[in-house]
């Protein structure tokens, strides 16, 4: 059984298709890259996997763990080990950064949070991200710059350690040291039991990471599958000459 | 979640402890409406100075000349001519909680006053409809020469008299407006605090302000002293039972800030929705003296409530601290004003507002620099959030600069509670509803936070409680 398996996903925004006919699977331990065009549907494929109100499937299904979760609450695909770092995650004022991980940590795994040893992870997995200790009690992504509120995403992954992990883009826009720091991040989060899905137009961020597979989402399908060599044959020769070729 | 069908709905806050009614037993009222006869009567019933007598019929002369606002929400369900202005409750007025009467007692008991009082205050006053029912100061307090009593005792106590002829609507005369007329007419009840220089009072006195009887009106009257260099925290809280016809609230507050003083004025109003709530509040604050006003604003059909400080002195500052929450049939217009009239004068106002399954709230300022007032400095954020497209929000925010040396800043935002915010939330394992308490609870967390302890508490379990369930 995979981890996610999406079987011939149709998706539409606002009545305009995006994505048909899609299908991926993804097994259990392995690290997966998403790359395509501009415009090619990778933030609506991922903001569906996750369950974005705004995105609406048409047809098709996506499974998690041999579950239906086409039609699932967001937050219950959360709860099954689903996690999205977000593109440009929301600043919600109010609620400081620390309270929101516990709040979360405690819906997601149904324990009761114990508060000191909960602290004690927090600070040390902020000092692995190079974060300042003040951004615990900051609101929640509030005045963040976009390499602290990346930072943000990769420590929340971090204390909710899910099964499946989503980076949408979260290497764009970071300076070298920001990248390397994130990068290490999802290192440690790595092992054989949690799965990635990369979205990324760097190579930086991959590169401690073994990849097992790299599709090509072109055309509203996954275009081509391939192995580590295609992230090189695109930044060499671009998406253009893909796109007659069939489908893998 | 879903955008279709959905909405994001809250409850109305659960009214339940403060709806229930006591049996109206009046020891004594006047008609309803308002006449010279009228006044008289509650002049004679109140047995006031000659001055006090005078000083009312004057007031209802100049109500009679004086228009209805022509802006603000609909006063269309408020005649005068059905409001009972004067009910003197079954009792004298205690200082002694065992003899106030029982059912005025169980009352002030589901509201949690008393056990405020043992628990967190200096002073408690409770006033039932019309007559203040209760009035208690610690020992130590009385002892550093603080007074707190009801405006009655003060306005016959041959030391306190006087000051009050001297103060009693000067700050705010009855020329100012028409409910404020109403009120110099009708008045009955309230507090009148007074601070000695340098005294610091250092935890909080609290009024408590109940209406029971249908159709009546409240116009107590709050007068507030505080020396050179003294300090205080007043709280005042309202609430009233539902009723079918219109109650009016048309209440005063002075407030006198000396040199170097400060006070900080609590306001926590959570009148019925059937209630006109017309009150006027203002302060003056001499030389180095600062005025900090915090104020919720949760209930009432109709609300027009603009504290107003007037910074007269050097380096006098202000600062207003502001939530208003409009559910269904309410329509909250809420602000503060202030004019800078000395050099080096501070004034911040920051504001928030909620409305919900159709209410209205409007954000009304306005901020006026004087042409002497040097070097002042003042900024302004109002803030709004609407939970559904049935509900509005409206910021109207004036000013009148007439100096250029001067630091003005001004900041407006009206927003919705963002799908995205929700998605994001409920992405990380968090309930749809949970994460909409979340996301209202934290816009009213700057504001929370300045609220005394036990209300922001019950505050943020009213937002939760509030968010739980329901589709619109």
């Amino acid at each position: 059984m995979q981890l996610l398996e999406i079987k011939n996903l149709k998706v539409s925004v606002d009545d305009n298709v995006i994505l048909d006919g899609l299908n991926l699977s993804i097994g259990k331990g392995e690290v997966h890259v998403l790359l395509g065009p501009n415009g090619a549907g990778k933030s609506t494929l991922v903001n569906t996997i996750m369950g974005h109100p705004q995105y609406h499937v048409e047809s098709g299904s996506i499974y998690f763990e041999g579950k239906d979760i086409t039609h699932a609450p967001v937050n219950e695909r959360a709860k099954a080990g689903l996690f999205l770092s977000f593109q440009n995650p929301e600043e919600v004022p109010g609620i400081s950064l620390e309270s929101f991980i516990r709040t979360s940590r405690n819906t997601v795994t149904g324990q009761p949070v114990k508060l000191f040893a909960f602290k004690k992870e927090l600070r040390q997995k902020m000092d692995e991200l190079n974060m300042s200790e003040e951004y615990a009690s900051r609101y929640l992504n509030v005045g963040f710059s976009g390499g602290e509120k990346k930072k943000s995403e990769i420590l929340q992954m971090l204390m909710l350690n899910p099964k499946l992990a989503i980076l949408d883009e979260t290497d764009s826009g970071l300076d070298v040291d920001a990248v390397r720091i994130v990068s290490q991040g999802v290192e440690k989060y790595k092992n054989s039991d949690n799965s990635l899905l990369i979205i990324t137009h760097n190579t930086k961020i991959l590169e401690y990471l073994q990849v097992d597979a790299v599709h090509v989402l072109m055309d509203g399908k996954i275009a081509k599958t391939g192995d580590r060599t295609l992230i090189d044959q695109i930044n060499e020769s671009g998406f253009q000459h893909l796109s007659a070729a069939p489908a893998v | 979640m879903k955008t279709t069908g959905n909405k994001t709905y809250v409850e109305d806050i659960d009214r339940s402890v403060y709806d229930i009614k006591d049996k109206v037993d009046a020891a004594y009222q006047v008609a309803q409406g308002l006449t010279p006869e009228i006044v008289r009567e509650i002049s004679e019933a109140k047995n006031d100075p000659e001055w006090m007598r005078e000083f009312r019929l004057k007031s209802l002369e100049i109500y009679n000349r004086l228009s209805l606002p022509n802006w603000g929400p609909s006063l269309e369900g408020l005649n005068m001519d059905n409001i009972v202005t004067y009910i003197r409750p079954n009792t004298a007025m205690r200082g002694n909680w065992k003899e106030v009467p029982d059912d005025i007692k169980n009352t002030f008991e589901r509201l949690g006053i008393p056990e405020a009082e043992r628990k967190s205050l200096a002073g408690v006053g409770a006033q039932y409809d019309s007559e203040v029912v209760y009035h208690n100061v610690r020992e130590e307090v009385r002892r550093q020469g603080v007074i707190y009593t009801d405006m009655e005792s003060a306005l016959h106590d041959p030391v306190y008299g006087p000051m009050v002829k001297e103060h009693f609507m000067k700050l705010v005369p009855p020329e100012d407006h028409k409910f404020v007329a109403l009120h110099g007419a009708v008045w009955s009840g309230g507090s009148f605090v007074y601070v000695p220089e340098g005294v610091q009072v250092e935890i909080p006195l609290q009024s408590y302000f109940r209406l029971n009887a249908p159709g009546a009106g409240q116009f107590e009257h709050t007068l507030i002293i505080v020396e050179k260099g003294a300090s205080l925290h007043f709280i005042e809280g309202c609430s009233a039972p539902k009723y079918n016809v219109a109650n009016l609230h048309a209440g005063c507050v002075e407030l006198y800030v000396a040199e170097n003083a400060r006070l900080r004025y609590s306001t926590i109003e959570n009148w019925s929705k059937n209630m006109y709530n017309l009150n006027t509040k203002r302060a003056v604050v001499e030389k180095g003296g600062t005025i900090e006003w915090v104020s919720g604003s949760f209930g009432s059909h109709v609300s027009y409530l603009y504290p107003m400080s007037i910074l007269k002195g050097e380096n006098s500052r202000m600062e207003f601290t502001g939530i208003t929450f409009a559910g269904n049939g309410q329509s909250l217009d809420t602000g503060a004003k202030v004019v800078h009239a000395a050099p080096h004068t501070y004034s911040n106002i920051n504001t928030k507002s909620i409305s919900k399954d159709g209410g209205n709230c409007t954000y009304r300022s306005s901020v006026t620099v004087l042409p002497n007032a040097n070097d002042c400095k003042s900024s302004v954020s109002c803030e709004s959030l609407m939970l559904d497209d049935r509900s509005r929000s409206d910021t109207i925010p004036a000013m009148d600069i007439q100096n250029d040396n001067v630091d003005i800043g001004h900041e407006a935002k009206i927003g919705r509670i963002s799908d995205e915010a929700i998605f994001y939330l409920m992405s990380r394992g968090i309930s749809e509803d949970d994460a909409k308490a979340m996301i209202v609870t934290g816009f009213a967390e700057p504001i929370a936070k300045e609220l005394p302890v036990e209300y922001a508490v019950e505050m943020n379990n009213l937002i939760k409680l509030e968010m739980e369930g329901s589709i619109g």
